[in-house]
């Protein structure tokens, strides 16, 4: 308890990076994503751009590559199922340690890994290098609707406690002697969860009161900061720029 | 500044219909520091939630400053009493301790830098603009009781309701809480089981059972009489004395 900045998805540093407005990264992490999406898949040199584009804003951001690498395994079940494809696929077919392994299949695991992989990089790059207020609070200033960012905001701060209520519920059931092994033995987990919504809901009606008794109207009241910079702008635009053009020439040659 | 408060036969049930309060009355002085002492359900938190409006008389009247605490009033009502909730974690809702802090003077309609400086001053009168940038959920138990002070202090009120402020504070938490309260200047009503904590903030107690207020006075006098605490359940901490805790005085 009682350390700032220690959320898992936050590298605490003082880069470039880091200084700049969240509703600008947002912007170009955004920026970012949608040329990957759509570049197609036989321009690997488009690939290589991208990825080395991101290393860099890491390398800025003094963001570990290690940490990249841990974050990136969370993609592993999906791109496992990529792996199925050039098995599955049909078409031409070319012979790789003994197995026919479909072209159209492998383009399309390529495909997925490519994508999958810078798409979850930039976002691991958003999020250690801004912390997750601070990306709901961009969203608010790029005129994400207020309601969307008041739950999300909700979801996030008391996620943890209702977490923590969950494994304190856990705790005094295996106190009694509750170790479930069996679906049969389910029962007092869904129990637990009801009780847990019904408690989460009454802590919502206090949050409410709490927020009524500090002159709360039914709209959250807009705090002020730091205003994104021209220059700030400016390099989000060549970020993003480049990106724009790279898929532009993709598009093109393809 | 601070303000007395005024109720008045004051009836309230909740919707299942369980009475909570039936006819009290109470009254208190500006800068008055007065300790609300009760068994569970005797309808203390309920008595306030009424002092800004959260819930609503069925019968009887409430007044802050002479202001009638009814809908019209609210926003200056709720703007006078600071209200301490029990549990710090449903006080603490915004994503870092400064917007917390905030959220209530940006309800008023105050911004720029007359916001940030009053912000600035409550936190620094709970010693927190250390936490000031953390997320609620990163803080102490102590911390978020301060933090949670801080976001009704930057209301300015002219009256503050704590709902038993000491739970699930560690000795020296609880010892800063005391300096930190000792030290605030408006009318304070203090709801607790923390008998001892009674008796060192508050030199006037009320006890309440069963929706009503059944005694009243100086908090050395009520605490030292056994068989009014035991009929509502109350009981000095072990080891207790009275007269060793109320030397000086």
């Amino acid at each position: 308890m009682g350390t700032g900045h220690s959320h898992a998805l936050y590298v605490h540093e003082h880069s470039p990076i880091h200084r700049l407005t969240p509703e600008a990264k947002i912007v170009a992490a955004l920026g970012m994503v949608v040329p990957v999406a759509i570049t197609p898949r036989e321009q690997v040199w488009a690939f290589a751009l991208y990825a080395s584009l991101i290393v860099t804003v890491l390398l800025v951001a003094r963001v570990p590559i290690r940490f990249l690498g841990i974050r990136l395994l969370a993609l592993t079940p999906f791109l496992a199922f990529a792996l199925f494809i050039p098995l599955i696929a049909t078409g031409e077919t070319i012979e790789i340690w003994g197995l026919a392994l479909s072209v159209e299949g492998l383009w399309g695991t390529w495909n997925i890994l490519a994508k999958a992989t810078l798409g979850a990089s930039v976002s691991i790059a958003l999020t250690a290098t801004t912390e997750v207020p601070d990306i709901i609070r961009g969203l608010g200033i790029l005129r994400v609707p207020a309601l969307f960012t008041s739950i999300a905001s909700f979801m996030i701060r008391y996620l943890e406690l209702v977490t923590d209520e969950l494994g304190r519920t856990r705790v005094a059931m295996t106190a009694r002697g509750y170790d479930p092994k069996w679906l049969s033995q389910v029962k007092p987990i869904a129990s637990s969860a009801g009780a847990l919504f019904v408690r989460s809901y009454e802590r919502g009606e206090r949050v409410h009161a709490a927020m009524l008794s500090r002159g709360f109207t039914g709209v959250m009241p807009r705090l002020e900061h730091r205003v994104t910079t021209t220059n700030e702008w400016l390099q989000v635009t060549v970020l993003v720029a480049i990106c724009v053009g790279t898929v532009t020439i993709a598009l093109i040659v393809a | 500044m601070s303000a007395g408060i005024e109720l008045r036969q004051v009836e309230f049930a909740y919707p299942d219909g369980t009475p909570a309060l039936r006819g009290t009355d109470l009254s208190v002085g500006p800068g008055e520091r007065v300790a609300v002492l009760g068994p569970n359900g005797a309808g203390k938190t309920t008595l306030a939630l009424h002092l800004n409006g959260i819930l609503v008389p069925f019968a009887g009247s409430i007044s802050i400053g002479g202001l009638e605490v009814v809908e019209s009033n609210f926003p200056e009502v709720r703007r006078r009493v600071g209200m301490v909730f029990q549990d710090s974690n449903d006080q603490l809702f915004m994503p870092t301790v400064r917007e917390d802090v905030a959220f209530g003077p940006a309800n008023l309609g105050w911004g720029g830098d007359t916001l940030e400086g009053r912000v600035d001053a409550a936190l620094a009168a709970v010693e927190g603009t250390g936490f000031a940038d953390r997320p609620p959920h990163h803080l102490s138990g102590g911390e978020k009781r301060r933090a949670a002070l801080a976001t009704v202090l930057a209301m300015e009120p002219d009256v503050l309701v704590f709902d038993e402020p000491s739970a699930g504070l560690d000795p020296a938490g609880r010892r800063e809480l005391v300096a930190t309260l000792r030290d605030l200047p408006m009318t304070q009503v203090i709801i607790t089981h923390d008998l001892s904590l009674a008796l060192e903030l508050c030199p006037r107690a009320v006890i309440m059972n069963e929706g009503r207020v059944v005694a009243d006075g100086a908090t050395r006098d009520l605490l030292g009489n056994g068989d009014l605490l035991a009929a509502n359940r109350l009981e000095l901490p072990y080891g207790f004395s009275l007269v060793e805790a109320t030397r000086g005085d």
